[in-house]
């Protein structure tokens, strides 16, 4: 099953490659991976979206965990309680007036904002679980969609469950 | 103290009591040779080939149980030295290699010799580093020591562009005599109900069955080892990494296990209904076929490493540390449980072992007119009485002396286990015998193997290493003709070693003596004859049997009851 892994690693050059290499050099699935510094300016957060069975998921907690640069790591997936989050911005066509309406209305729906008009696109940013973002492009017409940017996930714990040091 | 990075970094090595220093000069690392030239605290050891370093660097490493330290210059001389790191990643043998790097502002520009060392590096090392300031040599050549020798060892690069050696920067010098990382914490405490819990499996085990690997030797746990499985008379099997770590011979060591293991240990493991792994990573020359391995056993595995938990087999009771201290506790529980194992269950169980052990696996044609490469081993132990540090390079020749040398104690069997690196012995041989001046040292190899790093003769003449090298030449890739004849119907696809050289020729134009064996009843004779000469380095070419193989074997992914056994007329 789909695991959200977040982690904290010291805010060295390489220090991305090294997980980003584990993942290739051991096989193992990576759905999507953000990383970018946190409060403490010493330190990195990522967060890797993998999947497989459990053994797996295991393994691939050990072997980030093993990594030197890795301070702290946490499967959110595993822990309970969460919140993911996943932004996406997506550029639609929207040349007709019914178009425009149509593309509002499902924004709305999705309650996503619309960023950007010219004659002919909209620019819609969405935050939510992936599923959410993926049934906003489902509830397009595929014909329409001109350009689409997702973050991938990121996550966070429920509660007093904390990932810092 | 005010150095230059050149200086710094001779200093750091003398402060951290580096002994030896493996390597081959080259522009980005030529303010550090200046700096060696200035000193004799370290001794640099100058090898002909950058993998002679590592692998030298290695031997030393295995032998002693110290770090072995390489220094190469960058690009080619990084490239070359891989394999070796590679090598000893395999095998978690901790070494500290310095690359060095094209000046800092030429980085990134494809200038002259720049590699990536860093990138190439990275999958096969615990860790690296790149220095980028010179006020960051020190400390990061502390942690590169510091994380190579901890924990579960392993290879630690340190990647240093020629500006941070620069001669005319000098900045204040400190020995960084400790360090802390917060992101690495290899002291763990071993969880007490961990303890408990394999107290109780293995005395409750009808037929259990001690299971040691590399960890073994790794964590300096001989001695422990012995005590522990004494103390519970249970059979004990070893892997090839982990040989010597437990006597052999001794009546409760059943010789190892896995794809040349012996029937008794492979049976043992089979049937077994406790396992009891310790410093063993499960490999897949040890387990064969998985859905088949110790399919009724309860396994319990001991290693630093929780990744290698349940890894490739499911492990009922996990004790994550140090082999040395588990072994220790595990002891004392045993003794403080006030329980003994069970007698009548495990009298019948060495009964079965017993049984397994009288078809004599390792058996061979002994009347041959032609040397067989076992006799050679057999008599290699003998002449040296038991008591040689044996490097190896790898196929046949490999496993024949896993099988035939008996070794009673830790570190004296160096070999590319993990990797199976073709080239490793000679000059590992080298650094064996620099950690151990006084010891006998024999290379164990074959006329393939050899030639991937017969350069090293001239290393071994330069600093005098009285190496035996004991070529068993049956003029093919013995392991490689072998499996050719098991899986493909003896189609000997390039395995023939064609064009060997006069190896007694080649041994004299390096300077050492060479000798030529042809027929068994000379074997003993030289072997005496060489090992008497202790100040030469005598490379004996042994003429053996084209045609012999490794039994028994497990083909791979079989399972350990499913043995090919040698039939003798």
């Amino acid at each position: 099953m789909q695991h959200i892994i977040s982690l904290l690693m010291e805010n060295e050059s390489g220090a991305l490659s090294r997980v980003a290499g584990l993942f290739s050099a051991r096989g193992y699935n990576i759905e999507s991976l953000t990383v970018a510094p946190t409060e403490d300016e010493t330190l990195s957060r990522m967060t890797i979206v993998t999947s497989g069975s459990n053994e797996i998921i295991e393994q691939i907690n050990k072997q980030l965990d093993k990594l030197i640069d890795v301070v702290k790591l946490i499967d959110i997936t595993a822990n309970g309680e969460h919140i993911e989050r996943e932004l996406m911005l997506i550029k639609v066509q929207a040349d007709t007036s019914e178009k425009r309406e149509e593309v509002k209305r499902q924004a709305d729906i999705f309650k996503g904002r619309i960023l950007d008009v010219t004659d002919t696109t909209y620019i819609i940013e969405l935050t939510g679980e992936g599923s959410k973002l993926d049934g906003f492009i489902k509830a397009m017409d595929t014909k329409d969609i001109l350009e689409t940017v997702r973050s991938g996930a990121t996550g966070i714990t429920r509660g007093e469950t904390c990932l810092k040091l | 103290m005010e150095l230059s990075g050149d200086d710094i970094f001779t200093q750091f090595l003398k402060d951290e009591g580096v002994e030896y220093i493996f390597g081959y000069p080259g522009g980005a690392v030529l303010h550090i040779y200046d700096a060696l030239f200035r000193q004799d605290a370290v001794k640099h050891i100058l090898v002909r080939h950058e993998q002679g370093a590592t692998h030298a660097a290695d031997g030393y490493a295995r032998s002693t149980g110290k770090p072995g330290v390489v220094l190469v210059t960058s690009g080619p001389g990084a490239t070359n030295a891989v394999t070796g790191i590679a090598t000893a990643y395999l095998d978690s043998i901790p070494l500290v290699v310095i690359t060095g790097q094209v000046t800092s502002a030429f980085i990134g520009s494809d200038a002259f010799q720049e590699v990536d060392s860093v990138g190439i590096t990275r999958p096969c090392v615990k860790h690296n580093f790149l220095v980028k300031d010179v006020k960051d040599l020190a400390v990061t050549l502390k942690k590169a020591f510091y994380v190579a020798t901890t924990g579960r060892p392993g290879p630690v690069v340190v990647d240093i562009p020629k500006d941070i050696t620069d001669p005319n920067i000098k900045i204040p010098y400190e020995y960084p005599a400790s360090i802390e990382l917060r992101s690495y914490k290899p002291v763990v405490e071993v969880q007490a109900p961990q303890i408990e819990t394999a107290v109780d499996a293995l005395l409750s085990a009808k037929r259990p069955m001690i299971y040691s690997g590399g960890g073994s030797v790794l964590s300096n746990a001989s001695n422990e080892l012995r005590t522990f499985t004494r103390q519970l008379g249970y059979p004990i099997t070893q892997t090839l990494m982990g040989l010597g770590a437990y006597p052999d011979p001794d009546p409760l060591n059943v010789g190892m296990l896995g794809m040349h293991g012996t029937y008794e240990a492979n049976m043992a493991m089979h049937d077994c209904d406790v396992l009891f792994a310790v410093g063993a990573r499960f490999d897949d020359r040890v387990t064969g076929d998985l859905e088949q391995f110790c399919p009724n056993a309860k396994v319990i595995h001991i290693d630093i490493d929780p990744a290698s938990i349940s890894k490739n087999v499911h492990v009922d009771i996990p004790i994550i540390g140090d082999v040395k201290q588990v072994l220790v506790e595990l002891s004392n529980a045993i003794t403080a449980s006030k329980r003994e194992p069970d007698a009548k269950a495990l009298k019948s169980w060495w009964k079965q072992i017993k049984e397994w052990s009288s078809k004599d696996c390792l058996r061979y044609d002994r009347n041959s007119a032609l040397i067989k490469p076992q006799f050679v081993l057999e008599k290699l132990y003998e002449v040296t009485g038991g008591d040689a540090f044996v490097t190896s390079d790898v196929g046949q020749h490999q496993m024949f002396t896993a099988q035939f040398y008996k070794f009673d104690e830790p570190r004296r069997w160096i070999n590319s286990g993990g990797l199976g690196t073709m080239g490793f012995g000679l000059p590992a041989a080298i650094g064996t015998q620099l950690g151990n001046p006084d010891a006998t040292v024999a290379c164990v190899t074959g006329e393939a193997s050899i030639q991937m790093c017969i350069q090293e003769l001239a290393t071994a003449f330069q600093y005098s290493t009285p190496i035996k090298v004991i070529n068993l030449n049956n003029r093919y890739m013995g392991m490689v003709r072998q499996w050719q004849e098991f899986f493909y119907e003896s189609r000997y696809s390039q395995s023939y070693v064609e064009a060997l050289p006069d190896f007694v020729k080649l041994a004299e134009a390096y300077g050492h003596v060479g000798m030529q064996i042809e027929k068994p009843e000379d074997v003993e004779g030289a072997l005496k004859e060489a090992f008497a000469m202790k100040d030469r380095l005598v490379f004996m070419d042994f003429i053996t049997d084209q045609k012999e193989n490794v039994y028994p074997m497990i083909a791979a992914g079989k399972g350990h009851h499913e043995m090919h056994e040698r039939e003798l007329a």
